[in-house]
């Protein structure tokens, strides 16, 4: 099933006094330093994308470019200056306060980069706190989040206060909290940026064990391009306020649209996000060793064994059919060849 | 010239100062100038001139503008004295259905408004009051008094100090736990004891009907003022003038509004303390972070719920502090208000100081202070209590508090009966002790000032003159020959430096307020006295407060000294000095020190925690010895948060040296005071008041200017 979730069609947002009549004059081609000398400044300029559901698109871009402001478009925590946004068909711009907070209550879950707990709750008041928005019974939310502090592994602290928790495990808990209404839909505005980088790997991988699970739609934004290759299904890069482009990550690393992206996927260790099948080519008839790999494995980790071969390798799907080959000098030039095209 | 380019600032301080002592000793004392004592006022003196603005006839001395400048605004008083009576008794006049006669009057709006608002407070004051006292006027106030009369059976019975006592031990027990259970069980027995019963739970009464309005309407202000701009801007203004008028010229014009009596006092009350309410209130929202406040909206929250559950809890440390303010400057008020006719603790505090009864003050004072302090620490405890969501609790764990008190107030009830049999005559101890009928140990106290008059008073008497003669009167000699013209180039200079010409404008236009107000001599006075008590106190709190921050122990030991005393209402501050130096202008100064020492050593230790720790790592890095690294990083860091120190400390100066005229002084004080018991004194207080509120606002403006200015340059937040 290959339902949108969320849709956008040329979302604009513009910071600024008259930025609704700039915006107008300047008849959809807006440019960021003619507006900047006018006082206006351009958050969001021209956003039209899709999100699948189950989906995970991965915002990226560095501070300033505007991918925090388009999050805040989509979860209308601002009001975009022009284009429409669709929430499962339902026109987002077009409802009003009451019906906005429902949709929140029942579909949408937000994580914050600085966690953004209510420091005088517990854990388990913090992460009940939405279901008691909500007019659930006391005895009957705090059982609820009783399940998400388990979930999120934080069990045995539940009575503890945010100030009394790591950083990594304060983000479990604002996890948790948005995960208590069981949304569809799940916003996370860098949860990961204020962690140590170990703890980050940690929470990345529990953040990729709970989304195997739970299968939410997901509009994850981070400013480490690395962090974004690890986890998104498509890429959006975003330099002020523009779109750069959409992609997998495979296809951002092999084909970067611009300069701008280019210069991410300089340094990115290309085995290491390329999958076999983005290398492979088409079956033909020639001489197969006797290796099989599936094609949706990465290179990285079948490289070794494919090097042991003189042959081709013959690629397979999940249903053991062989769909492509691989040969031996291919994982090389993909290994090491990538950065001599860009000297 | 190079120095000139490297201190430009220094230069100008210099080039000021100059001027003023230049114009100082350039501008000679007119020959028909007098100082114009308390009782001046009713005598005109012959070099005086007169002129008649409004119907109002004002008398001064025609100086020179280099001197002194007329009153040109001694028309205010009079005027704003004769709108308020208009106001009262003329204005839109309107009928009403009058229940008791039974036919229409015609009735002034405000007067109206002011009685029903009146009749309300009086009532809520009432209930509490014969609740914990007994009396009748609860039930003639739903029937009449008639119907009493007729059912003599018909009255509140008053709970028995036990039942009170264990009341709040137990609500301390749920609170916080054993501690301040302990506390507020050893506080009311204390208070039963030693025969204080009635006045305190008069005062009790008071204070949990203005401390909780204050609380509501600062809380609701402080809501609107951060949901609009506009409200905002428009409360800026009173609120910074509240900061630093004293509590005694609001009561003034509240008499006119309201008459004397309890009500009266709360609504005077509720005026002074809801300010710091909204102040705080607006600081603590403010200081919200916007991704908790997202974090609400996304949680699926509605304006209510995000104002109710998210932003007010998460601002909690600030409101707070704000209850804090709030219950204090009630407890301040509550004797205060005695001026005005309020019962309780106050008034019996302001009759033993006027019968210089010392004991009987210490006891009033103490039992105040202990209140106090038992209900900043309950309101504390509640706020910050937790629930436990876990346990399994059996029926009588979850209403074993209910329980309890329920048990209370039946042993109560029965000691109390008992009791009736065994103290046959007179009194029964059980269940209300008597006023002075207690233990009293004001014997004891008197006793011991006497032996101090008696052992040290040639010692005392020579401190006394010593500073009197050598110190203090050539201070006030030499503020009072500060010619017009210096002052403004001194005030507006300093305002020009340190934050331009806007600065300058705004401290000269607050001065030349006073300046042409009919009371100038008075306000130079005042400002001696605070001078005198903000130098002496920043001294001893800088000091004190640097000391204490050396060792982790004594900073938190000296920053709880703070808390408490800073719970003491200011009359008590009066107590032990006039014990130790009399009616004396030393008493008060004395007491001004004491009282403004609070915030300058509060503020000093906070500003050098405040200092980053990184920092103290990295300057001992660079190898600095203890001393330097005082001086070189952490005062300089620390100086901006210290100044507001310095600001608190004036606006506390100067309050204390306003009460002092309780003791007696001749400034600013005494006029408020007289206004007090002068039938038309409104306008006369109010004016005062404003006069004294400029003085605070001049320092205050430039104190603010110069820290945020130092800030920036810092690149503090």
């Amino acid at each position: 099933m290959t339902d949108t979730v969320i849709k956008c069609e040329s979302v604009y947002k513009i910071f600024g006094t008259n930025a609704k009549k700039m915006l107008q004059e300047a008849n959809g081609n807006v440019d960021a330093k003619t507006f900047q000398e006018n006082g206006c400044i351009v958050g969001v300029n021209n956003a039209s994308f899709e999100v699948l559901k189950g989906e995970m698109l991965v915002v990226m871009g560095l501070s300033g470019s505007g991918k925090s402001t388009l999050l805040r478009c989509i979860s209308r925590l601002t009001d975009a200056t022009a284009g429409k946004i669709f929430i499962e068909g339902q026109d987002l711009l077009s409802l009003n306060n009451k019906e906005l907070i429902e949709l929140r209550r029942n579909k949408m879950g937000m994580v914050f980069q600085s966690f953004a707990l209510l420091p005088h709750k517990t854990v388990v008041e913090n992460i009940a706190f939405p279901l008691q928005i909500k007019g659930i019974k006391t005895k009957d939310s705090i059982n609820k989040a009783m399940e998400m502090v388990k979930l999120v592994g934080l069990d045995g602290r539940e009575n503890y206060f945010p100030r009394e928790l790591s950083g990594g495990q304060q983000q479990r808990v604002g996890i948790a909290r948005s995960l208590a209404v069981e949304p569809d839909i799940w916003f996370l505005d860098e949860p990961f940026s204020a962690l140590d980088p170990l703890i980050r790997k940690e929470m990345q991988d529990e953040f990729l064990r709970l989304q195997e699970k739970l299968q939410k739609t997901i509009m994850f934004i981070t400013h480490d391009f690395d962090e974004a290759l690890k986890l998104a299904d498509r890429i959006a890069i975003m330099k002020d306020g523009i779109i750069e482009q959409l992609d997998t990550p495979a296809n951002i690393v092999l084909n970067p649209a611009t300069e701008y992206v280019k210069k991410f996927t300089e340094e990115v260790p290309r085995e290491k996000v390329l999958k076999i099948e983005d290398v492979m080519e088409k079956p033909n008839n020639e001489n197969l060793s006797d290796l099989k790999v599936l094609r949706n494995e990465i290179i990285e980790n079948v490289a070794e064994k494919i090097l042991t071969q003189e042959k081709s390798v013959s690629v397979i799907d999940e249903n053991n059919q062989i769909v492509g080959t691989v040969h031996p000098s291919k994982i090389i030039s993909t290994v090491f060849g990538g950065k001599k095209s860009t000297d | 010239m190079e120095l000139l380019k490297k201190y430009p600032k220094l230069f100008q301080w210099i080039f000021l100062l100059v001027a003023f002592f230049t114009l100082c000793f350039a501008i000679d004392v007119p020959e028909t100038y007098k100082f114009i004592r308390g009782q001046a006022e009713f005598i005109k003196d012959p070099n005086q001139s007169t002129y008649t603005l409004f119907g109002a006839e004002v008398r001064y001395y025609a100086f020179d503008v280099f001197w002194r400048l007329p009153p040109l605004l001694g028309w205010l008083p009079i005027w704003i004295n004769d709108s308020l009576f208009f106001l009262m008794n003329d204005w839109m006049p309107i009928e009403f259905w009058n229940e008791d006669t039974q036919e229409f009057r015609t009735q002034p709006l405000v007067l109206k408004i002011t009685r029903n608002l009146t009749s309300f407070i009086t009532f809520l004051i009432e209930l509490i009051r014969e609740i914990l006292l007994g009396g009748v006027e609860t039930i003639v106030a739903f029937t009449s008094w008639d119907w009493i009369s007729e059912n003599s059976w018909a009255e509140l019975p008053g709970l028995p100090w036990t039942i009170v006592a264990a009341g709040a031990a137990i609500l301390g027990y749920k609170l916080s736990g054993k501690g301040l259970a302990l506390f507020a069980a050893i506080v009311m027995v204390y208070i039963s004891i030693f025969g204080q019963w009635k006045p305190s739970m008069q005062t009790l009464s008071f204070i949990l009907v203005a401390a909780p309005l204050s609380f509501i309407f600062g809380l609701s202000l402080g809501i609107m003022a951060f949901k609009s701009k506009r409200v905002e801007k428009a409360l800026y203004p009173i609120l910074l003038v509240m900061q630093t008028m004293p509590q005694y010229a609001v009561l003034v014009p509240a008499i006119v509004l309201f008459g004397v009596g309890d009500h009266a006092g709360v609504i005077i009350t509720m005026v002074v303390a809801v300010p710091p309410m909204i102040l705080l209130t607006l600081l603590g929202l403010r200081g919200v972070s916007p991704e908790v406040i997202e974090a609400g909206r996304m949680s699926g929250c509605n304006n209510l719920q995000l104002m109710f559950r998210v932003l007010i809890p998460t601002a909690r440390r600030d409101i707070l502090i704000g209850v804090n303010q709030v219950i204090m400057v009630c407890f301040s008020m509550a004797v205060i208000s005695a001026f005005i006719g309020a019962k309780g603790l106050g008034f019996n505090l302001l009759l033993a100081l006027n019968q210089l009864n010392i004991g009987l003050a210490l006891e009033a004072g103490l039992c105040i202070s202990l209140i106090a302090i038992l209900l900043d620490k309950l309101s504390l405890a509640w706020a910050n209590k937790q629930t436990d969501y876990f346990g399994n609790l059996t029926f009588f764990q979850r209403y074993k508090n209910l329980l309890f008190f329920s048990g209370a107030i039946l042993i109560g009830i029965i000691f109390a009966y008992f009791g009736s049999f065994y103290f046959k005559e007179g009194f029964n101890y059980l269940y209300e002790i008597p006023h002075n009928k207690g233990i009293s140990t004001a014997d004891f106290w008197n006793k011991g000032v006497d032996w101090i008059w008696d052992t040290f008073f040639q010692t005392l008497k020579i401190f006394n003159t010593w500073l009197i003669v050598d110190v203090l009167q050539p201070m006030r000699a030499a503020y009072l020959r500060m010619p017009i013209v210096a002052t403004f180039v001194l005030v507006m200079g300093a305002g020009y430096i340190i934050g331009g010409i806007r600065s300058a404008l705004t401290v000269g236009g607050l001065t030349l307020f006073i300046a042409l107000s009919p009371w100038w001599d008075r306000a130079l006075v005042t400002t001696y006295m605070a001078t005198f008590g903000v130098i002496l106190s920043c001294v001893i709190g800088f000091t004190v407060g640097t000391l204490c921050f050396q060792n982790k122990h004594t900073t938190n030991f000296m920053l709880g000294v703070c808390d408490i005393f800073q719970t003491f209402p200011s009359f008590v501050y009066l107590i032990p000095v006039m014990m130790l130096f009399g009616v004396t202008d030393t008493s008060v100064l004395i007491a001004v020190v004491v009282y403004a020492t609070i915030p300058a050593t509060r503020y000093t230790i906070e500003g050098l925690k405040s200092v980053p720790s990184s920092l103290h790592d990295a300057a001992s890095m660079s190898g600095v010895t203890k001393i330097q690294r005082l001086l070189k990083i952490e005062f300089p860091l620390a100086l901006p948060h210290m100044m507001l120190g310095l600001n608190q400390t004036i606006v506390f100066a100067l309050f204390m040296v306003i009460i002092g005229a309780f003791i007696g002084t001749e400034d600013l004080g005494q006029y408020i005071l007289k206004a007090i018991s002068d039938k038309k004194g409104a306008g006369i207080g109010l004016t005062l008041g404003l006069c004294v509120a400029f003085i605070g606002l001049v320092f205050d403006h430039l104190i603010r200017t110069w820290v945020e200015k130092r800030k920036k340059h810092l690149g503090i937040d």
